[in-house]
């Protein structure tokens, strides 16, 4: 019965094939560690995104006047209402807790390396527009920091000589941030970016099952068609698409070996989620702010103007620069720096064991001085946090720096033919 | 491709014309779209700028006007209150407005266009509260003072100028707002000087 209606289907659409390209028979090399959770638990937070901003939308009022209220009616008097806020505010930070890891997975094992340049691109585009997404979700619960935190990045695109101003009130809407800033603001958020973002998305795993998984050790599993042995081949089957073109070594289907080890990632990931979102769902005023309690007043600015945690990085490198042109210059470059990483990188080897220790220090100080920076974005900006924000930031871009020159004539360890073990 | 009879000129010429005019149609498409983000008439009117009668302004006194849901001060400064302001500059945090919290036509040592004129919005810098004028009675806010503006809800004192003491809450001067001076005696708040 099954099996006549997957034939009917199939006759009209690649169904099962599609299954199997992707997931049944995808090739997947067979070391994959912890790291390689974030991709796929990502995935789960944007659809947990996705259905509890649709449940949201529900109850929330776009509009200057109702927004605050809305979302404490929300809060209050819609059954569950709490929670599908406290799941969607937590979801928005956890969701940067993975991207940020799943990208430094990508730098240690260089991942965005020569043939998967493009992965990466896609990968910082989600990036980027997740940024974009998060900032205009900001706005809308219509609180104090919201306000204002908006005032401060709208104001970024002042410091553009000439069209700045103009650029600033055509983004608005208004001479101030108002309800036509926070209407707007309201659409992009719920109907632009999370489309934009599942096209990319999409086109990420694309991108990405046509060149292939990298691994730990960086190696390829993907060996020239005849060039290995009968008994070295992977003994699973995998689909045509890939075995017509290559020899697959060390490798294993994506389903069920990693489906269900990313199930183990789920458990983890929900256990630590559930915890905040249960016990912590403020985040301990990282994840709400305390000035965000209190209604948008353009009259009264908080004591700190601080972004969003997952901001901090870019946003104190904004703030050590004493130009405020040159500083938003600084804060997009240091985007653009991630973005150019593969040319950056002119090695060859990809995972960091197997290259210079030069690299593995350059990867370490780059991991604290992005923390640092981060949690310098959340603090007030003194004197002294400033100079070891500048230090931290001479070490962000410095990282990039240092790997185009000690890249090109690098001393590396020999990199294995297969996976070890 | 085929051997088929094409007349590749003919061709290339019909397809660049049509990407051309195609090109035209969706400049033209993407206006409404762009335009619809700029303030609304509704945003506009309620932004327009504000007209305030200066002439009728005796000195010493300050008169009250509101733009864009904000109070602005307007003070009509004495020749003596103008000679003073230079007097408390080593006790102001920033006596050269060197932020940029005025155009550039009010970046002086009156911070205005006219001397005798003071305009500014009435929000403290530090939580948006509402200073108040002190008029011949500033000396318990700063020694030896005369006029000045104090910050009732946490103390934060501005000189006649606009400029913020030092060891208060309050970290820049008033925000000096576009203004100009469409005839002698209207102050025209909102639209700066040169650009009407």
């Amino acid at each position: 019965m099954f099996t006549n209606f997957m034939a009917w289907i199939d006759k009209r659409l690649p169904v099962t094939d599609c299954w199997n390209k992707h997931l049944a028979q995808y090739p997947a090399p067979k070391n994959f560690n912890f790291w390689y959770f974030f991709g796929s638990l990502a995935m789960l937070v944007l659809v947990n995104q996705i259905l509890t901003g649709i449940w949201l939308t529900m109850s929330y009022e776009p509009s200057g006047d109702g927004a605050f209220a809305s979302i404490e009616y929300i809060m209050r008097d819609v059954d569950y209402g709490w929670l599908l806020r406290y799941m969607h505010s937590t979801g928005a930070s956890a969701f940067f807790i993975v991207v940020y890891l799943h990208m430094f997975r990508g730098m240690m094992y260089g991942s965005y390396q020569k043939p998967r340049e493009l992965l990466w691109i896609f990968g910082m585009l989600i990036f980027l527009v997740l940024m974009a997404e998060a900032f205009m979700g900001y706005l809308l619960p219509w609180g104090n920091m919201s306000y204002w935190g908006a005032q401060v990045i709208i104001s970024l695109f002042g410091a553009i000589p000439i069209v700045g101003d103009d650029l600033t009130q055509w983004i608005r809407g208004d001479y101030v941030i108002s309800g036509a800033t926070l209407n707007r603001f309201f659409a992009l958020h719920v109907i632009a970016m999370p489309l934009v973002l599942v096209i990319l998305v999409f086109l990420h795993i694309l991108a990405l099952h046509e060149v292939g998984s990298n691994n730990p050790e960086g190696t390829d599993i993907k060996k020239p068609k005849g060039s290995v042995k009968e008994e070295d081949k992977s003994k699973f089957t995998f689909h045509k698409h890939y075995t017509d073109k290559y020899d697959i070594v060390d490798a294993i289907p994506f389903h069920p070996y990693y489906s269900v080890k990313d199930i183990m990632g789920v458990a983890g990931f929900l256990i630590l989620f559930c915890w905040v979102m249960f016990f912590a769902p403020e985040g301990g005023g990282y994840f709400i702010e305390a000035p965000n309690f209190e209604p948008a007043n353009g009259l009264k600015t908080p004591e700190h103007i601080v972004p969003v945690w997952y901001f901090g990085p870019f946003y104190t490198i904004l703030r050590v620069v004493p130009d405020k042109l040159l500083g938003a210059v600084a804060m997009f470059g240091a985007i653009i720096m991630l973005f150019a990483l593969p040319w950056f990188d002119r090695g060859t080897v990809k995972a960091m064991k197997y290259r210079c220790t030069w690299h593995t220090i350059n990867l370490i100080q780059f991991a604290i001085c992005f923390i640092v920076l981060g949690i310098l974005g959340t603090k007030a900006a003194t004197p002294l946090n400033n100079a070891i924000g500048t230090v931290a930031s001479f070490g962000y871009f410095g990282f990039f720096i240092a790997l185009w020159f000690y890249s090109k004539n690098e001393k590396t360890k020999p990199v294995p033919e297969r996976v070890s073990g | 491709m085929s051997n088929a009879p094409v007349n590749n000129g003919r061709r290339r010429f019909l397809t660049a014309a049509t990407s051309v005019v195609g090109g035209v149609g969706v400049v033209g498409v993407a206006v409404p779209f762009i335009g619809s983000w700029n303030p609304s008439a509704r945003a506009k009117a309620a932004g327009a700028p504000v007209e305030v009668n200066v002439g009728k302004i005796q000195p010493g006194q300050l008169v009250r006007a509101e733009w864009r849901g904000k109070p602005v001060y307007v003070v009509r400064r004495t020749e003596q209150t103008v000679a003073d302001l230079a007097k408390f500059d080593d006790q102001l945090r920033d006596p050269n407005s060197e932020k940029p919290q005025q155009p550039d036509y009010a970046t002086n040592a009156h911070r205005s266009i006219k001397p005798e004129l003071m305009v500014a919005l009435g929000v403290c810098t530090h939580l948006g509260c509402a200073p108040t004028y002190h008029k011949g009675d500033f000396d318990q806010f700063v020694e030896g003072g005369t006029d000045g503006f104090f910050c009732p809800c946490h103390g934060s004192k501005f000189d006649m100028a606009g400029r913020v003491f030092q060891g208060v809450p309050a970290p820049t001067n008033l925000m000096v707002p576009e203004h100009s001076y469409p005839d002698e005696n209207t102050l025209l708040i909102g639209v700066g000087q040169g650009e009407a």
